[in-house]
């Protein structure tokens, strides 16, 4: 077999093509495929932040500028202050007509919101999925493997079931309307998944360690915290992030939870832009496009800052899964 | 005590003195603890609140009356746009669910191939899955634009008039599998079918080449058996995902033009959150919890017919992809 395998032509990696007009035929082909799926994927974004930079003229000519002749990014500022994204607060605006003056929260007020709905969520979400995973992962007790198995069923729970109820809960607790709902519940065992996962990675570590270190005295959560938790950086990383992206673009919650402006998240807050009024006599394309990327940048540089890790979290999750 | 937890620990070749075994035994329920909490207060309780609920008639204002079967009733008999959204949603799953498996699948094949700039691509196909949905909606609302969009300007210059898209019963639904598609196709989806394509040992294809197997048999005769426990996986999720569609097309669309993209779980929640028929939409939750078990159970039923795991014999096999 092995000598079989080495008198073929050399081949290429996975298609197994079987000379070089072949691969470059491929190669043709992967390339000119790339470029149609970029310009799927990757057009919209170019075209967003082009909008985002037009003036109100440029925005409504057809056919479409692809680049804006002076870049606006005066843009920027506007849509920050519009619908009012970093200072908290108010932003106001004359009434027209008469010589009231309208408060609306500024974006920045979103943004404050978001970060501090995201932020405890996040903690408390990986914190409790490590102490629960690391449970499923080191002890023996009764019932474990059906407790676990409970873990993974309700992965498969839709939302839409115990929305409801979950709405009532919250209003006879005085929740609605305040971002708990979006926080507390993280605190109760992060999420199925991340429990999943963060389970899996101590299972992989060797027992050995934890031996070692019971025999010196050192109680469980000692283990957890000073022998387990630093090597298992990579994967709470992974789940840290995942949970970050999974808050900073929720929209179902905020929308059935939230009713006030001053307590809107940044994608409560992009929908109000939509469906707000433009300013008289001028389009808000170009403006909401210059909100659209405000309310991206978070999730994008997260994922530069941390690629590989994006990688390994779906794969463990998928394969294993 | 000491008795039942003796009988219930799992392993008993783990087992030491029954002091020992449980006080970790307790320990371990500690850990889990939070897990446990979370699990009653946030999907137990809901879960059969919302089983009670369905069966009673309740708008917030007043306490639950009970009604019996009535709510289901209503849904089957009574309620034009039951039946109307459920097979609206079923039809959507069925367009958006083979076509973004096939489109993932594809991308991670073509990025399975080895060429230079593999991972830049990888990073631009992923970039749509981390933007927040209610971005991507704005964002692509603004490329379909009918009149000066983008889209069909560029449709326009070869020669195809472009359809008005979501303003149109016929293109709505199409207009949100093109957005799915973006938001999904390029993301863990693909990174999925990645992982599995780079699992499938070299020698087989080698072996299938050496036989004569041409690439479209080798992709049915060896690619296709060896990744399709993550087809399956991905079938699972993306049926689930598909029925839940709700926030597209309450950005993109808000359920129009006349009802065009008015799912199932969009006329929850406006019976839910609009009309405050509590009773009822409980009811329609557990008709959709059904529907997704019931749909999740015959993918587990099926996939013996057709999925094939490779077990140990696959860690003995290369994994140079």
């Amino acid at each position: 077999m092995a000598d079989q395998a080495a008198s073929l032509p050399r081949v290429a990696p996975v298609t197994g093509t079987s000379n070089s007009a072949m691969r470059f035929r491929d190669g043709v082909t992967f390339y000119v495929l790339a470029g149609v799926l970029t310009l799927f994927f990757f057009g919209p974004f170019f075209w967003t932040f082009s909008s985002s930079l037009k003036q109100a003229s440029e925005i409504t000519t057809y056919p479409p500028v692809f680049w804006p002749s002076e870049a606006q990014f005066n843009n920027y500022y506007r849509a920050w202050t519009k619908v009012p994204f970093f200072t908290t607060g108010f932003a106001s605006f004359a009434i027209p007509g008469t010589d009231m003056f309208l408060n609306v929260p500024t974006f920045g007020g979103f943004y404050v919101n978001s970060l501090i709905v995201t932020v405890l969520a996040v903690t408390g979400q990986v914190l409790s999925a490590t102490l629960v995973a690391y449970g499923f992962a080191r002890f023996q007790f009764p019932f474990r493997n059906t407790l676990f198995m409970l873990v993974i069923a309700t992965l498969i729970i839709p939302w839409e079931v115990t929305i409801i109820p979950s709405f009532l809960l919250y209003k006879w607790l005085g929740w609605l309307d305040t971002l708990k709902p979006l926080i507390v519940p993280s605190w109760f065992g992060g999420s199925p998944l991340y429990i999943f996962l963060l389970r899996q990675f101590f299972m992989g570590i060797p027992r050995d360690l934890d031996e070692a270190a019971e025999m010196d005295g050192a109680n469980s959560f000692r283990i957890l915290w000073q022998i387990l938790v630093p090597l298992c950086m990579p994967a709470l990383t992974t789940v840290a992030i995942f949970s970050f992206l999974q808050h900073w673009n929720e929209f179902i919650q905020p929308l059935i939870f939230l009713n006030t402006t001053e307590n809107f998240t940044v994608s409560l807050g992009l929908r109000l832009f939509q469906t707000s009024p433009a300013d008289p006599g001028e389009p808000k394309e170009h403006l909401m496009m210059a909100a659209a990327v405000i309310a991206t940048i978070p999730c994008i540089m997260l994922f530069f800052a941390a690629q590989r890790f994006f990688v390994r979290g779906i794969v463990m999750s998928g394969i294993k899964g | 005590m000491s008795t039942s937890s003796a009988t219930f620990a799992a392993q008993p070749a783990r087992r030491r003195s029954s002091p020992l075994t449980r006080r970790k035994a307790i320990e371990g329920y500690l850990y889990i603890s939070p897990f446990l909490l979370g699990f009653l207060i946030f999907t137990a309780y809901p879960l059969l609140t919302s089983l009670y609920l369905s069966f009673t008639s309740y708008n917030i204002l007043s306490a639950p009356t009970w009604i019996g079967l009535e709510n289901y009733q209503r849904a089957f008999t009574q309620d034009p746009q039951f039946w109307a959204s459920l097979s609206r949603t079923g039809r959507y799953a069925l367009l958006v669910v083979p076509i973004g498996i096939v489109c993932s699948l594809l991308a991670a094949m073509m990025l399975n191939q080895g060429f230079r700039g593999t991972a830049i691509f990888r990073t631009l196909f992923f970039l749509p899955s981390i933007t927040p949905v209610i971005a991507s909606v704005l964002i692509w609302l603004w490329l379909l634009q009918p009149s000066i969009g983008v889209v069909n300007y560029l449709l326009s210059l070869i020669g195809v008039p472009g359809p008005p898209w979501v303003q149109s019963t016929t293109w709505a639904v199409p207009s949100l599998v093109i957005l799915s598609l973006w938001n999904t196709a390029g993301g863990s989806r693909m990174i999925v079918f990645l992982a599995g394509l780079q699992g499938v040992p070299q020698e087989l294809y080698e072996a299938a080449h050496i036989d004569g197997a041409n690439r479209i048999q080798r992709f049915w005769n060896v690619t296709v058996p060896m990744i399709s426990p993550t087809i399956f996986f991905n079938l699972v999720i993306s049926v689930i995902g598909a029925l839940s569609v709700f926030s597209v097309a309450y950005i993109g669309t808000q359920g129009g033009p006349a009802y065009a993209t008015y799912f199932y779980v969009y006329h929850l929640y406006i019976t839910a959150f609009q009309f405050n028929l509590m009773g009822y939409a409980s009811a329609m939750a557990w008709i959709f919890l059904l529907i997704v078990l019931a749909l999740t159970w015959l993918q587990f039923w099926g996939q013996k017919r057709w999925v094939f795991y490779a077990g140990e014999e696959r860690d003995s096999g290369g994994k140079d992809g």
